[in-house]
């Protein structure tokens, strides 16, 4: 018997039992089920929920990719500075890779695996099939943290952010906050020493502290926040040869995950643009802030509003959030009108935390975050219009 | 004044098996029923009992709620079955028809010499009233109401549909003879709706309004036109009528017969030769399909692929449809059919699916579901093949969470659910998007009137 009439043959035996949600889970990933409509439409289109997230992931893999090499990069480079001299010839090694292969893909198989169970244990709890949210969370997730966060801490906050993220809620599609972002927002409130400071983007800085191989991996937006002076190019700062979160420093490879994205119809290109739009905008403002000599240089903001507003877009994870969470269709506005007046907002708050964050100078998670929170609000009033239009409709007819 | 109509969001699904221009006249059916679960929101009380002798337009039940509302046998013969389901639910009546037909005199009428209230007693007492569909609701009319105006869609723009140029050519006469007792019926303007470039039998058609539409699927949907020409608003009422059922109408005019037979397209990849045939409503579909059906694992759909019915081939050919639809099941399974590149499926997105390369090519669809239900995911799709002015997605949640504010503010009085079948078909959580509609304007119907 063949392996598809095998796999048929236990889900029928399954059927009905606890375990079936299990079951299908992988038989799914395996094969496309041999469901037929019965009422409704006799036929459906190709596109499904697994071919959506799967997009996602696709355009997820090249910053991935880049982010293992630069694991190793910036490790080596902070030990010997004379590396950054030509970066492409000391970029993609083996060498780089490898730290990659030890540092990020172990961050990787935590988030999965553990966020996967979770799920299932769920989907069997409450007799629900295993629903595919998960597949981008996990993914995003390990992109977005420091390189040397502990593995038992991202599993803590994997658990947190599922459970309490998305399966309270009732699971995939019916949570309020992005599940990845509540995961690093638990991380960053719950471990800070491990979220922020000039240790944790380089992998082995936090164990050399102290010792006389003491390296130091600042981040652009650290650096500004002191207002010190930043050692990288603005092509470094473009292509992501800089310390940061694992996944999110390429806002070259960022965008080209946007054009996946947006060219499939998977994400929103309404969302990404307003969301640069109104960082540049905000970017823009605390630029002219400083033009108008309103604040000095003493000033502790100064370093970080005097940042050009175009650099504010290519630094921090304001690309990454803008492309990859932002455009969370479950979290973000539904409307299309909706959509363009929540980027906006985001792009404008991020820079806003960003400049005036005194504990640490990023704010495009509790941007997102924030913004997540009130989207439903920004659709109430959108819809509205389309109510009140319908209503002067017939007020004029009885009129 | 007419106003032609074009549509931009929308989407035309082109399947094989288009039924070509040739019409086969097939003989008469054995066997006819007349399925009560076709009008929607009536509930039978059965007049012809088993045994009994029934003449074309003699009465088989009414309305329990109007006992106006007749509904007559299609054909003369024996009522051979009561089908009963649960709780004694009438499912079907059965009637074999004789070889010779008889039809009830109703005595042929002038109608433009008749008043309103004469006009709507004749189609009441001939049985011709369930032909009549009344938005909102999208149920048969309540013959009470005074439609602010009637909707006729003579252009069919859903997957394989009846060509009703080809289907009603040459029978002007009875289209006139309809619109002129119909025009009766309400205050306001016939509003008739026909393809851009059509030679139509309705062009020369007096006392109506007619619109020239084009674009994509669902602009032959009725819905659509009265969205663009004359939206329903809370407390308005507006009456439906399909093309095929006007003929019914204009020929008791002249003739004073009941005459069901129409010229029905049987389309789909699993007809060996798809065209037109000719058959009385309620036709046994075996009879119909005779002998062009490929019966290998097929799905045979009494309507179009998108909101026809399921039916069998023991089953009958409903009330309201001109069209069969036979199309290959979809129950094996695929392998990584999830993500790897789909060439032989219609899709919106570019998520590995290329039918966006291909805009003409003609697909051969089976019922696979392409995926298993979940809950709303995705946004913003839903807007590009929904051409009315109003929210899906919050609109289907009012109806699923039975909002009845929400509902009527979204926009519940001006859908249908064959309105939210492109919906369903793009739909990533395959949601089933009619049903929902479907249950909450019943609702609707029981709490608001």
């Amino acid at each position: 018997m063949s392996l598809k009439q095998n796999l048929h043959n236990l889900k029928e035996k399954y059927k009905g039992t606890k375990m079936a949600p299990a079951f299908n889970a992988i038989h799914t990933f395996l094969y496309l089920p041999n469901e037929v409509t019965h009422g409704g439409t006799h036929i459906k289109a190709a596109d499904d929920l697994k071919r959506t997230m799967n997009i996602v992931i696709m355009a997820l893999v090249p910053c991935l990719l880049f982010g293992m090499f630069n694991a190793g990069y910036q490790h080596y480079a902070a030990i010997d500075g004379s590396l950054r001299a030509n970066v492409l010839a000391n970029f993609f090694t083996f060498d780089n890779f490898w730290i990659g292969i030890i540092k990020v893909l172990p961050l990787v198989i935590v988030s999965y695996g553990v966020g996967l169970i979770v799920e299932f244990i769920f989907a069997v709890i409450k007799g629900h099939e295993v629903e595919e949210g998960y597949l981008v969370t996990g993914m995003l997730v390990p992109l977005i943290v420091p390189i040397d966060t502990p593995l038992w801490m991202l599993a803590v906050a994997v658990i947190f952010g599922v459970v309490i993220g998305k399966e309270v809620f009732g699971g995939t599609g019916m949570n309020i906050l992005n599940p990845a972002l509540t995961i690093r927002a638990f991380l960053f409130f719950a471990y800070p020493t491990w979220m922020s400071g000039d240790k944790v983007w380089v992998y082995d800085a936090v164990n050399r502290t102290g010792t006389a191989d003491a390296i130091s991996g600042e981040t652009i937006l650290g650096s500004y926040a002191q207002n010190q002076e930043v050692i990288y190019s603005n092509w470094d700062k473009f292509a992501g040869f800089i310390p940061g979160s694992v996944g999110e420093t390429s806002t070259l490879l960022i965008l080209l995950g946007a054009a996946i994205l947006v060219f499939t119809k998977i994400g929103s290109w309404r969302i990404i643009l307003s969301t640069f739009i109104g960082a540049a905008a905000m970017g823009i403002i605390f630029n002219q802030i400083v033009a108008a000599d309103i604040i000095t240089e003493s000033s502790k903001f100064y370093g970080l509003m005097n940042t050009v507003w175009w650099e504010h877009l290519m630094i921090g994870g304001l690309a990454f959030g803008a492309v990859f969470m932002a455009t969370d269709p479950v979290t973000g506005s539904q409307t299309n009108k909706g959509k363009w007046i929540y980027g906006f907002l985001i792009g404008f708050i991020s820079i806003m935390i960003r400049v005036f964050n005194p504990a640490y100078p990023e704010g495009v998670f509790l941007a997102i975050l924030l913004m997540n929170v009130f989207a439903p609000t920004i659709d109430h009033y959108v819809v509205q219009g389309n109510v009140k239009k319908r209503l002067t409709r017939t007020n004029v007819k009885t009129a | 004044m007419s106003k032609d109509i074009r549509i931009k969001k929308g989407l035309d699904i082109k399947l094989v098996g288009g039924a070509e221009k040739t019409t086969k006249e097939t003989s008469l059916s054995s066997f006819y029923a007349i399925q009560p679960e076709d009008f929607h929101g009536i509930t039978p009380k059965l007049v012809a009992k088993e045994g009994a002798e029934v003449k074309t337009g003699d009465t088989l039940f009414y309305s329990k709620s109007d006992e106006r509302i007749l509904f007559p046998s299609p054909v003369s013969g024996k009522v051979v079955e009561v089908v009963r389901g649960a709780r004694r639910k009438v499912l079907a009546i059965k009637i074999a028809a004789d070889p010779s037909q008889e039809y009830k005199d109703f005595g042929s009428k002038e109608a433009a010499s008749m008043s309103s209230e004469e006009v709507k007693d004749y189609l009441l007492s001939a049985g011709c009233w369930p032909f009549i569909k009344q938005r909102p609701y999208d149920v048969v009319a309540n013959p009470n109401h005074a439609p602010k105006a009637i909707f006729v869609s003579a252009y069919a723009s859903a997957p394989l549909a009846a060509d009703i140029e080809y289907t009603l050519a040459g029978k002007e006469a009875e289209l006139q003879a309809a619109f002129t007792a119909v025009g009766k019926l309400t205050e306001g303007k016939v509003h008739v709706s026909i393809g851009k470039n059509a030679n139509s039998p309705f062009s020369d058609i007096k006392g109506i309004e007619l619109h020239k539409v084009s674009g994509p699927h669902p602009i032959g949907n009725v819905g659509t036109q009265i969205a663009h020409i004359d939206p329903i608003n809370k407390g308005d009422v507006v009456w439906v009528i399909s093309p095929q059922d006007l003929l019914v109408i204009g020929e008791l005019f002249l003739t004073g017969k009941l005459n069901f037979t129409r010229t029905v397209a049987l389309t789909g990849s699993q007809f060996s030769k798809p065209q037109y045939v000719t058959a009385i409503a309620g036709a046994l579909i075996a009879d119909v399909t005779a002998s062009n059906l490929v019966n290998d694992n097929t799905r045979i759909i009494s309507g179009n692929v998108l909101s026809g019915t399921q039916v069998k081939e023991e089953g009958f050919l409903r009330y309201y449809d001109n069209q069969i639809t036979a199309i290959p099941e979809g129950d094996d399974y695929e392998f990584f059919g999830w993500n790897k590149p789909v060439f032989n499926k219609i899709s919106t997105s570019r998520a590995l699916t290329f039918s966006w390369l291909t805009p003409n090519k003609k697909y051969d669809l089976n019922t696979n579901t392409n995926g298993e239900h979940r809950a709303f995911v995705v946004t913003g799709s839903y807007e590009n093949v929904f051409p009315l002015d109003m929210y899906p997605m919050q609109l289907l949640k009012a109806f699923m969470v039975k909002d009845l504010d929400e509902m009527e503010a979204l926009g519940g009085y001006e859908v249908a659910p064959e309105d939210f079948a492109l919906t369903e078909f793009i739909c990533v959580s395959k949601q089933p998007h009619q049903q929902i509609i479907r249950e909450g304007l019943d609702l609707m119907r029981e709490e608001l009137g």
